[in-house]
């Protein structure tokens, strides 16, 4: 930090409020895309676990490897082959999600009572009907569980994205650093939590609204 | 109410085997259109594996089961199921779904109106004794187990199944509920005429509600017969032990004092005073209780409507009809 240079500058954050926003976008879009692509791969590989269930442990190992892989160390892994690039920063932040996503529908469906099953199918649903009728919506509230971890976290590491040319928030964080200026390392850090505790409400008020019965007085 | 009539279900030879066991074995009944057929017998008798054929939750491996003549092993089962009407002992209500949704499943899986749903799911929900405008918008969660099970059986009934599965569905609630949920039930099922298959382990459950009771064991039917019959000849000594020791006193409880042959002879008013006026109906067991408790040989019988006075029914006859083999 300069010498003589308050915390924050006021000034900086007002004539700055275009690239702040922008940031806003740039984090948010890298997100929503990581959640969105990441569901629907974790949803595929979910109904392929539901049916072939010693697919499971394979599955589990691939996605939890590639979880253990510190995030700094796979942006840098992808350099070569994709470059500065979003869709580097997509590869790891979508890798990261799958984990998580993949735990939580699987046993989301499992955990579907057995008589609720059984009274579905004896009443002349038909397997789809089935899943998309009961199963899903009965799962709902572990799976919506598993989206707000993976986006709080997947929010946290697009700040590391910034490595790599991208970053949202994590960009200010970064030219904060780099420039020993507080200001913009602040307003970086702190809007980035702000957004993952932003985030995080508003799925839960969406799981409210998808799963009103659990919210009954028993 | 649109109503239907039940439908005759015939097992015609069914066997159902696993590699390491045989769970039904050469099983043969009829169940005529509109009866109650109980099926009973000790866990592992086969006899919930035997409801469950019937709507294919379990195929059978050999035989044929038919409902009014047609074989159902020909039908898709998922056509089969939405004609049938399912109730199990965990109700398995959908628990996302609020008490008039639920009920209204298999309409809409039959593609009912939207209208024509609601207004089936309100007229279901009285009878089976839960006020609609109470009910309708709870969820399975906000309900009592006995207020669960009546919601599953009015979502079995919804679509009027000519005939009725029905596993232990009593068998989860108390014994105060579980009498009345019975008396709702035989209610119900003589409004709607439908034929039910219901399992229990309880043969006391099987003698007042059946009107055929088929026993099982092993996977073969030991018996079947009415619940008088079954009480009056067990067929060997498994169906006399199951029926219990005290089955001369459970059949009394099915025989009624009208059905007595009653001593019109003697004069009403030379009977004795303590002595407690029964009416026709009054079941042979019920008589047999006052008139002990009472300290008296004969009591009066009154018919149910006018009070006129058909007869004595003495100790002697309660004796005479308990050896009786009709």
């Amino acid at each position: 930090m300069t010498e003589g240079e308050p915390l924050i500058r006021w000034d900086w954050i007002g004539s700055h409020l275009d690239e702040i926003g922008f940031r806003l976008f740039q984090h948010v879009e890298l997100t929503a895309i990581a959640i969105i692509v990441g569901f629907i791969i974790a949803f595929v590989l979910s109904l392929l676990i539901l049916r072939i269930p010693r697919i499971e442990g394979p599955v589990t190992w691939v996605t939890g490897t590639l979880y253990t892989i510190p995030s700094l160390a796979l942006f840098a892994l992808l350099i070569p082959y994709t470059g500065l690039t979003v869709l580097s920063a997509e590869i790891g932040l979508v890798s990261y999600t799958l984990l998580i996503l993949i735990r939580n529908i699987v046993r989301g469906i499992r955990d579907v009572p057995a008589d609720v099953l059984e009274a579905a199918t004896g009443m002349g649903y038909d397997q789809r009907d089935r899943f998309w009728r009961v199963e899903v919506p009965l799962a709902t509230a572990v799976i919506m569980a598993g989206v707000r971890v993976a986006t709080i976290s997947t929010i946290g590491l697009v700040t590391v994205t910034a490595l790599i040319g991208q970053g949202g928030f994590g960009f200010l964080i970064l030219i904060g650093i780099q420039r020993f200026f507080s200001t913009e390392l602040i307003v970086g850090a702190v809007c980035s939590v702000s957004l993952a505790i932003f985030a995080d409400a508003m799925l839960v008020l969406l799981q409210r609204r998808l799963t009103p019965w659990t919210r009954v007085a028993q | 109410m649109a109503r239907q009539r039940g439908a005759t279900v015939e097992f015609r030879d069914v066997t159902k085997r696993y590699t390491d066991q045989v769970a039904v074995d050469g099983l043969s009944f009829i169940v005529p259109a509109g009866k109650i057929c109980i099926l009973v017998g000790p866990s592992g008798s086969g006899k919930t594996t035997s409801l469950k054929m019937v709507n294919r939750l379990i195929e059978p491996t050999a035989g044929a089961i038919l409902i009014d003549g047609t074989d159902i092993l020909q039908e898709d089962p998922v056509q089969l199921r939405r004609r049938i009407g399912y109730v199990i002992q965990q109700v398995g209500l959908f628990p996302h779904q609020t008490i008039e949704e639920n009920v209204g499943t298999v309409p809409r899986l039959l593609g009912w109106t939207t209208a024509r749903i609601r207004a089936r799911s309100t007229e279901l929900l009285e009878p089976v004794g839960l006020d609609p405008k109470r009910y309708a918008a709870r969820y399975p969660a906000q309900l009592s187990g006995g207020e669960r099970q009546r919601a599953g059986v009015a979502r079995a009934l919804a679509a009027d199944p000519p005939v009725m599965l029905m596993d232990e569905p009593v068998g989860a609630v108390d014994p105060i509920v579980r009498d009345r949920l019975q008396a709702e039930l035989l209610r119900i099922q003589r409004d709607q005429g439908t034929t039910v298959l219901f399992v229990t382990h309880d043969i006391d459950e099987a003698i007042r509600l059946g009107d055929r009771i088929a026993i099982m064991k092993d996977g073969k039917l030991v018996q079947y017969a009415p619940p008088g019959e079954l009480l009056a000849h067990p067929a060997n000594e498994f169906v006399a032990q199951f029926v219990g020791s005290d089955r001369g006193l459970k059949r009394l409880g099915l025989l009624t004092a009208g059905g007595a042959d009653l001593d019109a002879g003697v004069d009403r008013a030379g009977v004795d005073p303590r002595a407690p006026e029964l009416t026709a109906s009054t079941t042979l067991r019920d008589a047999l209780a006052v008139m002990l408790e009472r300290a008296v040989q004969q009591a009066p019988v009154v018919d149910d409507q006018d009070g006129r006075y058909l007869g004595v029914l003495t100790l002697a006859q309660i004796s005479k009809m308990l050896g009786s083999q009709a």
